[in-house]
Parts: C-alpha cells; structure tokens; sequence
C-alpha cells in the first residue's frame, strides 16, 4: 500500500518536516529530565572514588563518614558486592578468544583506574554525602601503571588482571584476496601510522539515576537517562537479584546520550543497592568532574595502514593494523573491543579493491573503560581510508574526486561485499560523488584556493566518502553474541476511545525527535491527522520490549515496526467499519480521521465512533468479533548484518601557517540514509553529528599522565567544539530506500561524526600542501600538530 | 560538586569588608563576582571559612575620568567596561582586549578588580594594566596603598596584595594623544583563556618605532614586559631585519610554561608570530606603510 510516498494523500507526513512534539517544552524551560523528579524522603548518593590508576586497597576506615551529619549509609565495594549476583564479565561470544576480567560495580581490594568507584555514602543532601565522603580514609598500595598501549603488550610489561595472563583483551584479523601478491604487484605502496586520541561523550545532562524500592510490593522503580530502558531492567534486575518483571525503568526526558548511556555503569548499581538496602528513595547525579572520570571513553587508536596503488590511480590493496587501548575493564554488556572490530569491518568501506588484511590488537589500560560512543570505530576507519585515497590521488596525479571515481563501487553492482566481506547493498556512492561535487561547487573552490595561496592565504578542501552501519541484526553483536540487548524493536499502536491514537515505542528519544517521526509513521499510515496521534517511549512498565535508540536504529527498525503495527491497526478499523457499514473493507479508506469511500473520499464513519464503539458499544458488533483495537509488531533485520548507508563530506579550511589555527568554513554532506521521514530531523542529525565529529577531530582528548591520572577532566581544560568555531554545515540527500523494510528508512545518527573528521584532517594536510612535505596525522589536530607538520616547532 | 561549608557575609561598606578581613585573614575570600571564585569553591579546590560579598558596595563601582587618568572601580563589571564610552575614548586598548575575556554571561558578572586580584596568568586585564602603566590602589583598615602595575604581578596567581587588602581602584593613565595600542591573544576557541597573547603600547614615528611597550601574557606564570625585545624595537624602523632581531630578542625574555595547551617551544613560537602581527598592526594603526 501507497501510505509511504510522500504528498500524495492527504496525511502523507513521510517525508515532511515537522516540528518535533518535545521541542516546546524544551524551549520552554519545562523540560522534565530525572534530576527534575524528586520523590519526598529522597536521599542522595556521592562517590569516593580513586586517585590512583592502580592500587591495592589496603584499609578503608568509614567510621568518621558514617557518624557525619545526615548520613545514612556509608558502603564499600565488598559490602556491595555481597548484594550482586555476582561481577560483570564483558565479554560477547561472537568476539572469539576474548578475555575479560570479572568486574564488581564498586571496586573490591583493587583500584584499577582514576576516577573508579571505591565507596559510595548516601545522606539527606548531596553536599553531606560529599562532605562525609571527604572522611572516609582508603588506604592504598600504589601498583605499577600501564598506560602505553604501546608497551602494553611487552613482554616486561606489567599486567593490569593477572588471571588474563597478559594486556590483551583481543585480537583479530580478517580480510579476502592476496594482499601480498598485490602489493609486489602495485606501482606505488604507501604506508602511514595514525594516532586517534580518546574522548569522551560529554552529554549535556550527566549520568542519573534516580531509585525507588517499595518493599511491601518489591518492585523497584529507576528514572534514568537513558537510551535503552529496557536493556537497563534486564541487567540491573539480574544484577541485584530482582525480577525483571517487578523492575520498571524510566526515561524521561534525556539532554543527549550518543552512546554513553547505552551502558551499565558501577556507580548506579550502587545507587540503586542503597535504595533496596535503606527503602528510601536514592538519587544519584555525576557530576561533571566524576563524568569525565567514569563515563565511558572512546577512540583511543593507533592505526598503521598500507595501500598499493596502480598508476592510473586504481588501488588494488588495503591492509591496515590497529592497536586500541581500551580501559581498565571490558564495559558491560557490549565490551570494549567493538571499536577497533568497526576499524577492521569498515575502513577503505566505499572502494572497489578486491584485497584486504586488517589485524586489530585491543589491550587493558588503567584509564577509564572505553566502550561506545557515536559512530563507533568509523571516524578512525574513515579517516585513514580517506586520508590514504587522498595521498594516492597526490601520487598518481588525480584529482581526489578523480581518484574517488575510479574506486568507488558503482550504484548498479550491489548486492556485493566489501574487503572485510561484509554485505552491501542498496548503495550509491557515485549518485553522492556527483552530486557533492556540485553541492559545494568545487571548480570554483579549487580557482579561489589558487588565487588566495598567491596572497599568501592557505586553504584547503577536503573530501571523504563514508559507509556506515546502522541498525544491527541479532545475527551480530545482539543475540547470537550473547548478550541480553534486543536487536528487534516493537511497537503498539492503540486506537482509544475518542478516535485518538496512542503509539507505544521500544525505541527512545533523546531530543532527536524519535517520538515524532513515530507519529508521522503512525499517522500516514492510519490515515489520521497527526494531532490525533502521541508517541509514549522511555517507560518499560508502558511500552513493548524493545532494544532502544543506539547504532542509528531507532528509525529504521523501530520506524517499521511502527508502520507494520499502524498498518494492522488501520486493517481492523477498516474491518470494523465494515461491518457496522455493511461495505466491503476494501472499498474503505480513511483519510484524516475518517473512514471514508476509497477514491471518492465521501465520509462514512469517523475514527471517533469506531472507538466509542470498539470500547463501549460492543453489543452493536457481532458475537464472532472481538475487537483488539490494540496491535503490537515486532521488527529485526533478517539476512543483513546491519543497514548500510553511504555517503560523502566535503570540506573548507583555513589554516593560518604560522599559528596553526584551523578556521573551518564550510562543511557539505550528501547522504543516504534511504527513506527520509522528517527532512529536518534528519538533516539536525547530521550536523549535530558532524560538529561532535569535528570535535574529536579538532579539539577533544582525554589525555592522560605517565602514572594514569586524567589531566583535563573539567569543561575549562577538555575542550568541546562551541558554536563560534563551527562552519555552516550544508546538506543535501539521495534517497535509495532500503530492501530490508517496507518503510525503507536507514540509520542517519551517527554517520557525521564518522566522517566529519577524516574530510577535516583532508582539508587541512591539503591546505599546507603546497608549504610542506608533512602531513597531519594525528587527532585532534591541534595548531601544534599543525605546526609540527609545517616543520615551524 | 558541591561547595564545603562556608560562612557568608554582606559586607555593608569597605571599611566593614576590610573589618572582616582583618578579622579573618587567610580563611576569608572576597567575593566579587563569583566568576573564578565559585568555581574553585565547587570543585573543593579551597575551602575558605568565610566569603565577603562586597557585591552592594557601590562605592567600588563606576568608570571616571580624573584628569589624565581613568578610574575604574575594581567592582566594575567587564560589560561595563567594554561598553563605556570613555574607556573606549582614552583606554582603547582596554576596549579591544575586553572582548577576548571569557563569555557574555561572564562578562556580565566578572568584575575587571576580580580579574586583577586573581591574576590569572592568561588574563587579559592583568597584561593591560601592566602594559599602560596602572596603579592598583589598595585598602586596609590602615589606610589606602598604591602599587605600580610593574610591581603588583609576583608569579602565578601571586600578587603585592596583602590578605588582609581590598584592591579598591585601577588607575589607568590615558592613552596618550600620539600613540597606539594593540592587543592580540590566541585562543582555541572564542572566549577561552589565551595560549600566547601580546599588548603593545607606544609610540610611532612614520616607520620608525619610538618608545614601544611590550607585554606579553599566557605564556608564563604573569604578564611580563618584553625588555630584550623592546631594546631590539625601539629606535628602529621597522623592517623584517628588526622582526628578525626582535624575535631573537624575546627569546631572552621568555620562558614559556608547558601545559595541556602546547609546549614551550610553541608557545615561544606563537609570541614571536604575535609579536609581528602586532607590530605591523601598530605601524599602520599610526598612519605608517608596511
Ligand atoms: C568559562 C570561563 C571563561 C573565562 N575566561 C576568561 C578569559 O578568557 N579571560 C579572563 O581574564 N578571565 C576569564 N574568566 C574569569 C572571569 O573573567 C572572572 O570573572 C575573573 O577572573 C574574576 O572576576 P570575578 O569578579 O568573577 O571574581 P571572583 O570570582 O569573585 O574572585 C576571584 C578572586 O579574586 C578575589 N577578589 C575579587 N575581587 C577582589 C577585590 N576587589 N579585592 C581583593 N580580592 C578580590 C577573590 O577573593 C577571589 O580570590 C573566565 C571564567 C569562566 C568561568
């Protein structure tokens, strides 16, 4: 049925923008985030955490804390342990050979990063608990720090989990072809080594959890920030030995995640331990401080890649070798090895060259676990990809876009694997090329670059073409990887009794506008305005089991279980129209609200009176029909790993050569994403994306010391990209709708801040071609590395 | 994040304020506007016994002229300084460098005698007022003291200020009627605090540079006066050899501190490139061709 195409009907909402329903409130200052709820007898939690990366507990005195004024309860990480069902392991099955040590929320004996949990206190304010907290005495036994990835895996280097044997958590390889053939046969071999420093999500609302045990019913409630509630209840009951079913988790709403709060973190396990223990309502907020010291980290990389290259530009092989350093502990439940798993399955993604190695070596560093943020693992693969088709453009003589020509897979050859013998299909990397070419008008670019370097004014344009996997099937990582996290997500879609309708989502909103593309899903296909419909998500006691809002799926597998439930809803209505309308279902349609005759739109019955009828009147529908007015559908991907998209950044920088400032001017993307349901969420998106990409690139490190101590762990020292220095980011799209779904939608979260980056590094080693034989490999680039690569320092 | 204990006291008049200090001593902190002061205090970074708000003293607020000097009241908030007409008129130096400390909203509560107390080394105010040659006037409950700008910045967040001294005015000579200013400060984003930056006050005659102060911020623990540089500037046209002789120069003035925003030798490096652009600013500021 034809509810998809947008503007053809009256409530074809696909495909238009629309206001997103929170914004208002937002706007408004009404926003209801956790930290907005407080239940009366809400006590709060403070963390005394670690100052060293790796040490022995050898004492803790709580005595002076638990006698400080309005504490209630001082508890150290054995004491807690004793609650838990025991540590988390964080390990999948599908990551062969991978080690993990066992890990308890709060630290037991052993401290093994700066900022890790040691004792949690929990009195009538926050700043008692932080007051009381300043007397608990720990002491320590420093143990030796391994903080190098480097080193790490020396042989006289010393080894963080003695169980594991060494600091290897895992290695991998994989690839196709004869890469060493290729290489003795390529005219050109080029061979580079990148280094990707670590960050941090810095979501604007921090990490929360607010708990809440009714002993006389054992249920226990928690308002969290979070993307994935139900994946939340699933651990944190068989974490604390509750059953999942009395556990009901909440996510009001969310002031950003990208990716850190699809994780389960220590601290709130203790939160809410202390909750069960006291029977009083718990709240813990981290801080800003604690955020940079827990929260989860990313990217910390060093990637070798090689390429052979024809001289007509062709590349015939790609072989790259990456070494992450992950924290301490593998996080739960995802691990901390698939970053450097995405290196390996998408670098060199959009090219044609039929061989392939890449090896990747994850080591254990006392430092803050790593895990996923935002593009996982793509803002590396793409920018050593892009940055070596740009240097092989140099070598041969092309023009990048010229090279990218040669290489890219063409539209009509898919469905085909890529060099890591991942699927792809319903791609269209030249139909983007052509049309970024022209979006960002790069003749006259290249004309104005040439007149402006004669005054002594450099600039550079960059290019970088992306693949990126969205929505994840449970033949991956989720399901056959073990894990407890849903891969399906579910929608129920409700007709109530005034005619309204009630969309019920597994997926989350975090101020994307999740809930409003589900209602213009929801409202197309029923055929109803959408003012009759709402979105509910982020309550588990209230919508369907779901996986939530991670790896660009929320649309695209959440959206079509949404379409498929509306549709089955829109099927009833027509059935029971049918039957008080003695018509056949199939002469019936409903257009804004209404059933009416199909074609000629005449009104019959209003949505309004199916639902008094369908809820009240029952006597007036025959014996043999119940109606359930009330359907739920489910939706996974079935053969494909993920959805792929694909898609293309250009870029225009300025860099002052003797500073080494980078000015960024203009920002391009052209994007498929498949089918588009809301122009400007998706499009927001991806500029949102794109700044946090160019934040890692050009500003974000969590850096740390030789003894493993975070040095920047405030907002005045880690430095987040801020409107002044951003470019205007312009968009355009290409829409080739997916196979896998009716809808046709694909991920559009993540894929700017996978690529912003490597178009940036591109940009900027192209403006300072012509004054330098050095390139700009490193990231963030700052004005040193800038210099340096100018041979100025 | 939340601050200790601490007491808190309205100062109602600067004797009360300085009443309290004397009382008080090393446990008391002034607070002006809160700007440095509430963060450190939120991060458990000190823990001062007693805050004096000297916030309703309007008696330290205001911008006036007394003959060839500007008076500024040191509770005189940064927006109010960047937008007064008569600093703009005598003090445009002051007018140019406002811009670059921090953000709207903490320009709105940060005062320009909380920015010189504090001393911060990347400060912008700190460098203007030992560029144009204030005097910073301090109180106790003894009486008034007036301290050259040359001899108030003593190291990294250290200044002549006594503890139990309010500073109460700057004293900016005006810009005299031949000379020029610049002021220029790198910084990874707009409002941060500077990685290197530079004033330069003086004067030129057509090419020739006559009597030009340096003072350079950011890179180490206080403003300091380029004196090599200077000597290697002044009475001498200014020319590529001169940039040349100057960079070298400056190389005996400095002494960069290595930190999160770059090593020494970058910083070094980014004064020089500094140095330069201010000067050329400052020759075609008096009328001069390059
Ligand atoms: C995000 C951010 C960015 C910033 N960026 C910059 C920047 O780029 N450049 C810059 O210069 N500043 C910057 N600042 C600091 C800002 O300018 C502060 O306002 C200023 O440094 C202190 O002024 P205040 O009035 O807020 O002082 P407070 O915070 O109230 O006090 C600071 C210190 O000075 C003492 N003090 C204050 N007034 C007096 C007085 N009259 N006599 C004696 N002691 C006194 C206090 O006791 C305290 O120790 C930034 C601040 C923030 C939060």
């Amino acid at each position: 049925m034809g509810f998809i195409h947008p503007y053809d009907r009256p409530n074809s909402y696909i495909g238009r923008t629309l206001p997103r329903s929170r914004a208002k409130r937002a706007v408004a200052g009404r926003g209801r985030y956790t930290d907005d709820i407080t239940p009366p007898r809400t006590l709060h939690a403070a963390f005394v955490r670690s100052p060293y990366a790796h040490a022995k507990i050898l004492n803790i005195d709580v005595e002076a804390a638990k006698d400080a004024s309005g504490v209630k309860l001082v508890m150290t990480g054995s004491e807690l342990a004793e609650m838990c069902t025991g540590p988390w392991v964080g390990t999948l099955k599908v990551f062969e050979n991978m080690k993990a040590e066992p890990q308890h929320p709060m630290a037991v004996d052993r401290v093994c990063w700066h900022g890790e949990p040691v004792v949690m206190v929990i009195a009538e304010t926050r700043a008692q608990a932080e007051d009381a907290g300043e007397l608990v005495v720990v002491e320590y036994e420093e143990l030796p720090v391994v903080i190098n990835k480097e080193t790490a895996l020396d042989p006289g280097s010393p080894v963080i989990h003695a169980n594991l044997g060494d600091n290897k958590a895992w290695e991998h390889t994989l690839g196709s072809g004869d890469v060493d053939k290729a290489f003795e046969e390529a005219d050109h071999v080029l061979e580079e080594t990148f280094y990707f420093g670590r960050h941090t999500a810095v979501s604007l609302e921090p990490r929360i959890v607010l708990c809440e045990y009714d002993k006389g019913t054992e249920q226990l409630t928690i308002h969290t920030s979070s993307q994935c509630p139900h994946m939340i209840e699933t651990v944190f009951a068989q974490t604390l030995g509750v059953p999942e079913h009395n556990v009901r988790i909440v996510a009001p709403d969310v002031g950003g995640s990208f990716g850190l709060k699809i994780h389960t973190f220590g601290d709130e396990i203790a939160a809410t331990a202390a909750a069960i223990q006291l029977g009083r309502p718990v709240k813990f907020v981290a801080d800003r401080l604690e955020s940079f010291l827990s929260d989860i980290h990313a990217r910390e990389n060093r990637v070798k890649a090689k390429i052979g290259i024809m001289n007509d530009g062709t590349m015939i092989a790609a072989e790259i070798d990456d070494l992450s350093g992950v924290g301490a502990y593998s996080q739960y439940p995802r691990t901390s090895v698939f970053e450097a798993n995405q290196i390996l399955n998408i670098s060199f993604g959009p090219y044609k060259h039929p061989n392939y190695r890449a090896r990747a070596q994850v080591v254990y560093l006392n430092a803050v676990p790593t895990s996923q943020y935002r593009a996982v693992g793509h803002p590396i693969g793409i920018s050593v990809g892009e940055f070596m088709m740009d240097w092989a453009a140099d070598v041969t003589g092309l023009d990048p876009f010229e090279i990218r020509r040669k290489n890219i897979m063409e539209d009509d050859s898919y469905p085909r694997p890529i060099g890591s013998g991942i699927p792809m299909k319903d791609l269209s990397h030249q139909a983007c090329l052509e049309k970024l070419y022209g979006l960002m008008a790069y003749e006259d670019l290249l004309s104005e670059q040439t007149e402006l370097r004669k005054k002594g004014i450099y600039r550079g344009i960059g290019v970088a073409g992306f693949i990126k996997g969205t929505a994840p099937s449970p033949v991956g990582y989720y399901g056959a990887g073990g894990a407890r996290i849903a891969a399906q997500d579910a929608t129920t879609v409700k007709l109530e009794p005034s005619g309204g309708v009630i969309v019920a989502l597994g997926v989350t909103d975090q101020g994307q506008g999740v809930d409003t593309v589900m209602e213009q899903i929801a409202a197309a296909a029923i055929g109803c305005s959408m003012d009759h419909v709402r979105a509910i998500s982020g309550d588990t006691d209230a919508t369907p089991y779901g996986g939530g809002t991670y790896a660009s799926r929320a649309t695209a597998i959440g959206g079509e279980a949404t379409y498929q439930a509306a549709l089955d809803l829109r099927r009833e209505i027509l059935h029971m129209a049918g039957i008080l309308l003695q018509a056949d279902p199939n002469e019936l349609d409903i257009v804004d609200g209404h059933v009416v005759n199909d074609g000629s739109n005449e009104p019959r019955i209003p949505l309004s009176e199916i639902g008094r009828i369908g809820h009240f009147q029952l006597g007036e529908l025959p014996n043999n029909y119940q109606p359930v007015l009330s359907h739920t559908r489910r939706y996974r991907l079935q053969d494909s790993p993920y959805i792929y998209t694909n898609g293309i950044h250009g870029a225009y920088v300025e860099v002052d050569v003797d500073t080494g400032w980078i000015r960024h001017l203009k920002h391009w993307v052209v994007e498929d994403c498949g089918r588009i349901i809301n122009q400007q969420l998706a499009d927001e998106q991806i500029r949102g994306g794109c700044v946090q990409g160019l934040g890692g690139a050009l500003y974000e490190h969590c850096i740390y010391d030789d003894y493993g101590q975070l040095q920047n762990g405030t907002m005045a020292d880690y430095v987040t990209p801020m409107m002044s220095e951003m470019p205007d980011i312009e968009i355009d799209h290409i829409q080739t709708p997916t196979s896998e779904s009716e809808l046709g939608a694909k991920g559009a979260g993540e894929s700017g801040t996978g690529a912003a980056p490597g178009v940036v590094m591109n940009a900027v080693n192209n403006a300072i071609k012509p004054l330098t034989d050095g390139r700009v490999t490193e990231q963030p680039i700052t004005p040193e590395i800038v210099l340096g690569a100018l041979g100025k320092i | 994040m939340k601050a200790p204990k601490f007491s808190y006291v309205r100062a109602d008049s600067v004797e009360h304020a300085l009443e309290l200090l004397d009382k008080h001593g090393d446990d008391a902190r002034i607070l002006a506007g809160g700007q440095s002061l509430m963060p450190t205090l939120n991060m458990r970074l000190s823990q001062p016994e007693i805050l004096i708000d000297i916030n309703r003293l309007n008696e330290l607020k205001g911008i006036s002229l007394d003959g060839d000097t500007v008076v500024i009241g040191a509770l005189t908030r940064h927006v109010e300084v960047l937008n007064s007409d008569i600093v703009s008129a005598h003090l445009p130096l002051v007018t140019e460098a406002m811009p670059y400390v921090a953000h709207v909203a903490i320009r709105n509560r940060g005062t320009i005698g909380g920015s010189i107390a504090l001393s911060d080394p990347a400060a912008e105010m700190p460098a203007c007022a030992l560029a144009l040659g204030a005097t910073l006037v301090v109180q106790n409950s003894g009486g008034k003291r007036e301290i050259p700008a040359e001899q108030f910045f003593h190291g990294l967040y250290e200044t002549a200020r006594a503890e139990n001294e309010l500073l109460v005015e700057i004293r900016f000579p005006s810009q005299k009627k031949d000379n020029v200013s610049v002021f220029m400060e790198l910084s990874r984003r707009h409002g941060d605090y500077a990685i290197a930056g530079i004033c330069a006050y003086g004067k030129v005659t057509g090419e020739t540079i006559d009597d030009m102060r340096l003072v350079y911020f950011a890179s180490e623990d206080r403003p300091v006066i380029g004196e090599h540089a200077i000597a290697a500037l002044n009475g001498h046209a200014w020319s590529e050899e001169t940039k040349d002789a100057v960079s070298a120069a400056l190389e005996n003035d400095l002494d960069p501190m290595a930190n999160l925003n770059g090593s020494a030798a970058m910083k070094l490096h980014l004064q020089k490139v500094l140095t330069g652009r201010a000067m050329d600013t400052a020759v075609s500021r008096a009328g001069g061709t390059l």
